[in-house]
């Protein structure tokens, strides 16, 4: 009953047997120990999860593993090049868009698409299109800043200050 | 005050928004949380759970489960009574089942643990656990729990006659019930702080692994307090031969804490004797809807607040009666004196002298719990409660809530001050926070547009809360947890070559600790904070401490960092007139050397006398460069501040929107800006929360109605509005630092802002109150029954 299926990750081809049942999530975390994708619910609520799939952002628990055969999966570890950090990277970084981190990785996967069909996102349209994952810590203001100092870097333009404005 | 930088950005230490130090492997998913641990042979742990709140079990079948691919174990209360491991003590030194072995006393209690090779065979095993249950009628109403002839919950405790546990009162009841009798004026309202639940993303979870051969527990786990779990454990299993020495807690990265993984559950339990049983490393991760149903809650206060004062305005006392509904045990997260945790702070921000506070504690069949949701110890109660009866008052005078905060104040002259309550708060300067709040929102204005829209008959209104906290806990005289007193700690390790390893008893989930502990011991020595590594977590290398709650890191730990940097500065300063051949009287510090006094070229460098300490220590002294430092804090810190929060609500649909909020904040002495602010924004997501979207709803037979994200709403970023945030600043005078904690602060100070604000703009019909979560359906219902609004 067990199903072999290749996938790419992160631009390696993995073939690996898996249960018809096995969700994608448990694919990437347990089967090929890529640990940066995260499980936060088990209702599809929180977005923790969110990865790439042929570069359509996806919550990878409410996904089998098996339907990602033949498909390219992009997750958090993906994201840098040999050239540096994802724009996404810095800007979470440089804005202060994380505290306890666990939210970040699907935060961050579900803004690569994001700022891909919208490159120059309001932050009205940057807060509905987040609103698929959830953070408790971080109150979302330095995310939406985040995402704009990234929008703002793959366009090209001139960055947006990182200082706090805690006056 | 304003706080000035003493270090260059090279050495950053306070008052620089240093990037932090931690984010590099979370950006890049290399982030280390507890189900991204992978043993060699490791087992997984899930488990059965009641469908019912309160039954008893009448059968436990296994057979099918233990035929079920996969599945080793199926552990059941009558396995772990064998080794007097069914119960277990709490917090608060009540009892606790790991797992029943004759009743249930609440929905989602553990009933059994299947263990297997994987986490779905586990699942299948769970599926295939069958469990008789004689089921009861459940106590889920605490004031029915109390009342005379109600069903006795806990026949397991011989003293107990009912359901009542404990009774704790504060302040003085003769003076303030004669207050009460005489004052002009009086207002009474009763407010209920329903349950919460924190639902920090990363839920609970553990690695037991025991290895046989050497009788060694290594625990990795998702614990606030790693070091006072491996002595719960120790007390715990000590009896089976599992001594502290043999037990080593990991808490490596935690996804988000809020009090909820600073509670012992019983899941860590079975998983510890699961595998020293087995001898194999043993995995349990609970699910989100197994967080959010048998977890610790928070809140669940029932508070009737009365203030008494005069015509003109005074404030003159307050009467307090608390009854809080605990569940079936007392496993809250206080310091033992304290069983209302620091309720009695409730007297608040304002100067009278006449308070009296009493509270009472019960069991009913609910999960248990008592965890802060991100605050001190059941902070966020006390100032729910005198914010929202404080504005009551105002409104019955007829006199605007910031004029009659502005009046009531306690003022700067009169700190530090001692409260009703038998608090002395450290210092303060209330009334600059609230004008500057009013000034960045333009209150005067705000006004005069609620006048144009009332008039126009639209709803807008505007809430103020002007909070103390009281963080930092504290003084070893009055706190401890099962008697181990609350200090805690910081080990420094300079190394030859002047970069640094510093070691604390806390335990970050977040809050950045590997970025600000630096920046303190930069400060102090003027070691580049991007040269000194910031290690917690693991009791076998990092010094006893009390763990990261209640926003005490910085004000115990943070001061231990500032203290043991002095003591290595002190160090240095020998070296350093040693090789300048100078008394150390003629040593003058800059951060990052000493110099000659008048001779400012006759120099030494902190590096250069850190090598010294390795390579040409004076005679008579020791090598190395090293200290470590207890801190037991002389008293608590009192962060405060005022909030200001301006809301719409529309008349058709009763949707309620926060257009503005203003927070300003006083945390003292301030580490980095940028810090304290990501703190006061996620705080204040989370005070949205409670005021408008989150509770724990139950049915009369005990069934919880939102036990998932799906129902039970956490705010997204939609929810949550883009938040304006400042500061004043006013030093603790007792912490080496002059800092306080923060982390807590918008948790505790938004929810009665936003209260406020909303019965402000439902004033005009007669509203006075309503208890949060307000809700668009509770505010349509309320202008419904004043003809407002029509049914539909």
């Amino acid at each position: 009953m067990e199903k072999e299926i290749t996938v790419t990750l992160n631009g390696d081809p993995k073939t690996v047997t898996v249960e018809p049942r096995l969700l994608l999530v448990h694919l990437i975390r347990e089967n090929l120990n890529a640990t940066g994708t995260h499980i936060g619910c088990d209702t599809s609520n929180c977005g923790a999860c969110t990865v790439l799939l042929d570069g359509k952002s996806v919550k990878s628990c409410t996904i089998l593993a098996i339907q990602a055969n033949g498909k390219k999966i992009t997750t958090v570890e993906g994201l840098a090049t040999a050239a540096g950090l994802h724009p996404l990277q810095e800007g979470f970084k440089e804005n202060h868009a994380l505290h306890c981190g666990f939210c970040t990785p699907g935060m961050m996967m579900r803004a690569v698409e994001l700022l891909e069909k919208n490159p120059n996102p309001t932050e009205e349209e940057i807060r509905r299109g987040i609103s698929g994952n959830l953070c408790r810590c971080t109150g979302y203001n330095n995310i939406v800043k985040a995402i704009q100092y990234a929008g703002a870097k793959l366009r090209g333009e001139k960055l947006p200050s990182t200082e706090p404005v805690f006056v | 005050m304003i706080q000035e930088r003493k270090t260059s950005k090279e050495i950053s230490g306070m008052g620089h928004s240093m990037k932090r130090k931690e984010d590099g492997r979370f950006i890049q998913g290399k982030g280390h949380y507890v189900d991204d641990i992978k043993l060699d042979g490791m087992l997984y742990m899930d488990i059965v759970r009641s469908p019912y709140a309160y039954a008893k079990i009448k059968s436990i079948k296994i057979e099918k489960a233990m035929a079920t691919p996969g599945v080793v174990a199926v552990v059941t209360g009558r396995d772990l009574e064998k080794y007097n491991l069914h119960w277990m003590p709490t917090l608060m030194s009540d009892t606790q089942m790991v797992l029943p072995t004759d009743t249930v006393m609440y929905q989602a209690q553990e009933v059994a643990a299947v263990i297997a090779t994987s986490r779905y065979a586990a699942a299948d095993g769970v599926e295939a656990v069958e469990v008789e249950y004689e089921v009861m009628k459940p106590l889920m109403d605490p004031y029915k729990a109390l009342a005379p002839g109600a069903p006795l919950l806990r026949p397991d405790k011989k003293d107990k006659k009912d359901n009542h546990i404990w009774h704790w009162e504060a302040g003085d009841r003769k003076k303030t019930d004669k207050l009460f009798e005489t004052a002009e004026v009086k207002v009474k309202e009763e407010i209920y702080l329903p349950r919460i639940h924190v639902a920090s993303i990363e839920t609970c979870g553990c690695v037991a692994s025991y290895d046989k051969v050497n009788n060694y527990l290594t625990m990795y786990m998702t614990t606030q307090a790693p070091h006072a779990i491996r002595t719960v454990i120790a007390l715990v299993a000590g009896h089976v031969g599992l001594t502290e020495e043999k037990i080593r807690v990991i808490s490596p990265d935690i996804g988000g804490g809020f009090g909820g993984k600073v509670p012992v559950y019983p899941g860590y339990v079975i998983a510890i004797a699961v595998s020293f049983l087995v001898g194999k490393p043993v995995k349990w991760i609970e699910d989100r809807s197994e967080n959010l149903q048998a977890d610790s809650f928070a809140r669940d206060y029932h508070i009737t607040a009365e203030m008494a004062g005069t015509k003109a305005g005074k404030i003159q006392g307050i009467r307090f009666k608390v009854l809080a509904d605990h569940g079936y045990t007392d496993a809250a997260a206080n310091p033992s004196k304290y069983p209302l945790g620091l309720f009695s702070i409730c007297t608040g921000s304002y100067d009278y002298d006449t308070a009296f506070i009493e509270s009472d504690a019960v069991y009913t069949n609910k999960p248990p719990g008592g965890v802060a949701y991100r605050c001190s110890f059941r902070v966020t109660e006390a100032v729910h409660a005198i914010e929202r009866i404080t504005d009551k008052f105002a409104a019955t005078i007829g006199k605007d809530p910031a004029a009659f905060r502005m009046q009531n104040f306690i003022k700067k002259e009169q700190f530090p001050w001692k409260s009703p309550t038998g608090w002395t708060y450290d210092s303060g300067d209330y009334a600059p926070a609230l004008q500057k709040a009013m000034d960045v929102i333009g209150y005067d204005k705000m006004r005069k547009e609620q006048v144009e829209k009332r008039k126009k008959g639209e709803i807008m209104g505007i809430g103020i809360c002007s909070f103390t906290e009281i963080v930092g806990a504290g003084p070893s005289k009055d706190f401890d947890i099962l008697g181990i007193k609350m200090f805690d700690s910081a080990e420094i390790r300079v190394h030859p070559t002047g970069k640094a390893l510093a070691r604390f008893g806390t335990k970050s989930q977040g809050q950045g600790h590997e970025t600000t502990y630096a920046q303190i011991i930069a400060e102090e020595l003027g070691i580049p904070a991007e040269n000194i590594q910031v290690e917690e977590g693991d009791t076998d290398t990092a010094p006893y401490g009390l763990g990261t709650y209640a926003s005490r890191s910085t004000p115990t730990a943070g001061a231990a960092a500032a203290m043991a940097s002095r003591k290595l500065r002190d160090k240095a300063r020998k070296i350093a007139a040693y090789l300048l051949e100078v008394s150390e009287a003629d040593l003058e510090w800059v951060p990052g050397k000493f110099f000659v006094k008048g001779a400012p070229e006759k120099s030494k460098t902190i590096q250069e006398l850190v090598f010294a300490a390795y390579t040409n220590h004076p005679p008579g002294m020791e090598a190395g460069f090293e200290a470590t430092h207890y801190y037991d804090p002389p008293n608590l810190t009192f962060p405060f501040g005022s909030y200001i929060c301006v809301v719409d609500i529309d008349k058709e649909t009763c949707e309620i929107k926060v257009r503005r909020f203003v927070a300003i904040d006083d945390c003292g002495n301030i580490i980095n800006p940028m810090i304290v602010q990501g703190q006061v924004h996620g705080g204040l997501t989370q005070g949205i929360a409670p005021a408008m979207y989150e509770e724990l709803i139950y049915d009369d037979e005990g069934n919880i109605l939102n036990g998932t994200l799906m129902d039970y709403l956490v705010p997204t970023a939609v929810e949550s509005p883009s938040w304006e945030t400042g500061h004043t600043c006013t030093p603790s005078p007792h912490h080496p630092i002059g800092a306080k904690g923060v982390g807590e602060s918008p948790t505790v100070g938004a929810p009665p802002a936003i209260a406020n604000a909303i019965i402000d703009a439902l004033s005009p019909y007669g509203i006075t109150h309503m208890d949060i979560p307000i809700t668009p359906y509770k505010v349509w219902k309320a202008l419904k029954e004043k003809g407002v609004v029509k049914a539909i």
